[in-house]
């Protein structure tokens, strides 16, 4: 169970390989990775992420141990980067290892649900015409809501 | 004293990233309208109430959370992570 809250790039590719080189146990390990995709018609030249100080990394400790608590995970990674980001470069990823896929298809999909809409952060867009605040979706509520028993 | 925060848009409406505010509300909801009858600023911040969260003392709570004892509240827009 790790987290990390950070504002410099990483490599998905070398932290699932480290994440994967610890967990001996697992059977099965799943990834995501979220990455900064252009707006709608091209021309993002930056996304700013902002964030809660001292409440994200207990947010997201917190959301890390509810997911080890209802699946049976060997480990765990939350990363998620704040600050500047150009177009491309990743924000963040999960990765779950378990000893069976279900298990860490399951716990990434909750993991992903919960940092979307409950964890303190707020993107916004940057283009020639200024900064756009990106608006949370009713679907990333709506698939939350599924988690709930 | 209450330490009353504001993220993203809302820190942007209003203006400042935090403040010190001087209050009796008991509620959350009670915090809103004294800052709300302030200045058009925090009017229009608070203007719409389904586009708000609240955060007390750090952790996400509800409108009619109580302040008795709270020493940070934080107010923002739904959370876009991921």
């Amino acid at each position: 169970m790790a987290v990390r809250l950070q504002t410099a790039p990483f490599a998905p590719g070398a932290e699932l390989d480290a994440f994967t080189a610890g967990q001996t146990g697992a059977g099965a390990i799943v990834s995501f990775t979220g990455i900064v995709r252009d707006v709608p018609g091209g021309g993002l030249q930056a996304m700013e992420i902002e964030q809660y100080p001292g409440m994200t990394r207990a947010a997201l400790e917190k959301i890390d141990a509810q997911a080890a608590v209802r699946w049976a995970l060997a480990g765990s990674l939350v990363l998620h980067r704040h600050g500047h980001l150009t177009l491309g470069e990743p924000i963040m990823m999960v990765a779950t290892a378990s000893a069976h896929r279900q298990d860490a298809f399951a716990a990434a999909e909750f993991l992903m649900d919960y940092l979307k809409s409950r964890a303190p952060f707020w993107k916004k867009e940057i283009t020639a015409g200024g900064g756009a605040w990106v608006d949370a979706r009713e679907i990333d509520e709506a698939a939350l809501r599924r988690w709930d028993d | 004293m209450i330490d009353v925060l504001y993220f993203a848009w809302v820190r942007e409406r209003i203006g400042l990233p935090r403040e010190r505010v001087e209050t009796r509300a008991e509620t959350v909801a009670a915090l809103i309208d004294e800052l709300r009858a302030r200045e058009d600023r925090y009017a229009l911040a608070f203007s719409d109430l389904a586009s708000v969260r609240v955060a007390v003392d750090q952790d996400l709570a509800d409108f009619d959370a109580p302040l008795a004892g709270v020493r940070e509240v934080a107010f923002f827009p739904p959370m876009t992570g991921g």
